[in-house]
């Protein structure tokens, strides 16, 4: 094994210039694959701590009686993916409303009476999926008598999921396009060297040399190309996420969530994914070649 | 005439044939060649001198009957095994076939290398193998920067390192000045005196005339009658 390895070095170190491609190519790919996940996990992220707080506010319509209003609240506790409601009286979300206003409370001191509605906050369980369910649930709220109007949320949460769901189509997709490049590209830097050496390799064969100690080296050039892209592809995402992230003002992120870098384990997989695309082009390659 | 056992036989060849798609290159060839025997393959260019020897590593494979060297038939040989069939074999072509961008040492080394040896015996062996041909000095330099004759001795280290049982030379002398040519001839002769058995294709008549050995003359593919030189 050593022996096959350092004929791999020796052989990378003759084709400089023609690893370097290769290598900047899969270094690329990586970058931009896994700049996506990061992209995703934090993204995911985001989701997962608005999908926590999602809350549906059901209004209640004028001079409802305070039994029905009771009734109401059962009703909406019993129905399904619905974890906790809380009656909110109108004088409780006024009193809210100018606790919130801070320094601008005064401005509601000329307020004839209290034109808030009662209302009933209706949080959800942490288990709803997308958004549609949100949706559904808050639909049937609606439905129910007595109750003037929901809402839950801006529109663009329900639009950033959407968004979601699309990028993470088009990040698989281009995740399987960039792996094929990688493969693609690595078969045809072995090819090249094959055809730069058919006579080398032609003389080994009659010296009664195997195929298996022809192609060993390659297998080895292609696993390292791949381990060699795939770690700079990756130290550099993190360099940059670094740079970006301490840049970025700490006190956001907090609020909802910490942003974080890809888990060692994803790493860790897109490298050995990266040493994958190595290993199958060579396979690829001299499948084909070793034929002849 | 002394009765041979089978087992004396290195080479069998049972009515070979070998065409290709325009013309039949070897016919009917029937001929056997015993161990450690000094055989030279004769004839003008064309007449399959260098089909005849590549038949024999599976340089090609013959069309029609069967070889049968060192016991096993070639036609029963798969693609998986020819590698271990070649290493029977050494093998000394007109143009070399030496790898530019190896050095002479790397060269030579391939062969043990190829065959799995270990490290410090494939240092010790080559390095003795390129004294017996008197190139212990040229180790690190590489084939363009040695002349034909040195190219030459470099080929025969690579083709006896293995110790084979087998020595196919091609026109070993084909591309060589008289004085590198001898140089060639003794060391063949030198490989011969040590137990392997030689075949050498050539129209070199010199090499023939002074060669005591079993010559084998082809013509238009067939073999003429075989005669014996001695000089």
């Amino acid at each position: 094994m050593i022996f096959f390895i350092r004929r791999a070095l020796q052989d990378m170190n003759n084709n400089k210039f023609l690893h370097i491609v290769t290598i900047i190519i899969i270094t690329l790919s990586i970058l931009i694959v896994s700049a996506f996940s990061l992209f995703f996990i934090n993204a995911n992220d985001l989701m997962e701590s608005w999908k926590k707080g999602i809350r549906i506010m059901a209004y209640i319509q004028k001079n409802t009686p305070e039994v029905r209003i009771l009734d109401l609240k059962l009703k909406i506790a019993q129905t399904g993916n619905v974890k906790d409601v809380r009656f909110i009286s109108k004088e409780e979300a006024l009193e809210l409303l100018k606790n919130q206003m801070g320094q601008q409370r005064s401005l509601l001191n000329d307020l004839n009476g209290n034109p808030l509605p009662d209302a009933i906050e209706v949080k959800l369980k942490a288990s709803i999926e997308n958004w549609e369910e949100v949706e559904a649930i808050a639909a049937r709220i609606e439905s129910y008598p007595l109750v003037e109007d929901v809402e839950y949320g801006q529109k663009l949460i329900g639009r950033f999921t959407n968004i979601f769901q699309l990028f993470r189509f088009i990040g698989i997709a281009m995740g399987v396009v960039f792996f094929m490049a990688s493969v693609f590209i690595v078969a045809n830097t072995i090819r090249l060297l094959f055809y730069s050496r058919h006579d080398e390799f032609e003389i080994m064969r009659l010296v009664g040399a195997t195929d298996g100690f022809i192609k060993a080296p390659f297998y080895i050039e292609g696993i390292i190309q791949g381990a060699i892209g795939g770690i700079i592809g990756i130290t550099v995402l993190f360099i940059s996420f670094w740079i970006i992230s301490s840049n970025i003002d700490q006190g956001f992120s907090s609020y909802f969530f910490s942003i974080r870098f890809l888990p060692f384990k994803l790493s860790f997989g897109i490298i050995i994914c990266s040493m994958f695309a190595g290993w199958l082009g060579c396979f690829l390659s001299l499948k084909q070649f070793l034929k002849t | 005439m002394i009765e041979k056992n089978n087992s004396d036989y290195l080479i069998r060849m049972f009515h070979v044939s070998k065409s290709f798609v325009a013309k039949s290159a070897l016919s009917d060839i029937s001929l056997d060649i015993v161990k450690n025997e000094f055989v030279i393959i004769t004839g003008p260019s064309g007449a399959g001198k260098t089909t005849f020897l590549k038949l024999l590593y599976l340089g090609e494979t013959a069309s029609q009957g069967q070889i049968l060297i060192d016991g096993k038939n070639l036609s029963r040989i798969t693609r998986k095994n020819i590698p271990f069939l070649r290493r029977t074999f050494g093998i000394i072509f007109q143009d070399y076939k030496l790898i530019h961008t190896k050095t002479v040492f790397e060269n030579i080394a391939l062969v043990l290398e190829a065959a799995g040896n270990k490290r410090s015996y494939v240092q010790k062996k080559v390095k003795s193998v390129l004294r017996i041909v008197g190139m212990e000095g040229r180790n690190n330099s590489y084939p363009p920067s040695l002349s034909g004759g040195e190219q030459q001795r470099v080929a025969i280290a690579r083709a006896v390192v293995g110790n084979p049982k087998i020595i196919l030379a091609d026109e070993p002398t084909g591309s060589l000045d008289p004085q590198s040519a001898e140089i060639i001839v003794n060391l063949l002769k030198k490989f011969h005196k040590r137990g392997a058995t030689v075949i050498i294709a050539t129209h070199d008549r010199e090499l023939i005339r002074t060669t005591k050995s079993r010559v084998i003359n082809l013509k238009e593919g067939y073999v003429q009658s075989p005669k014996v030189i001695t000089i």
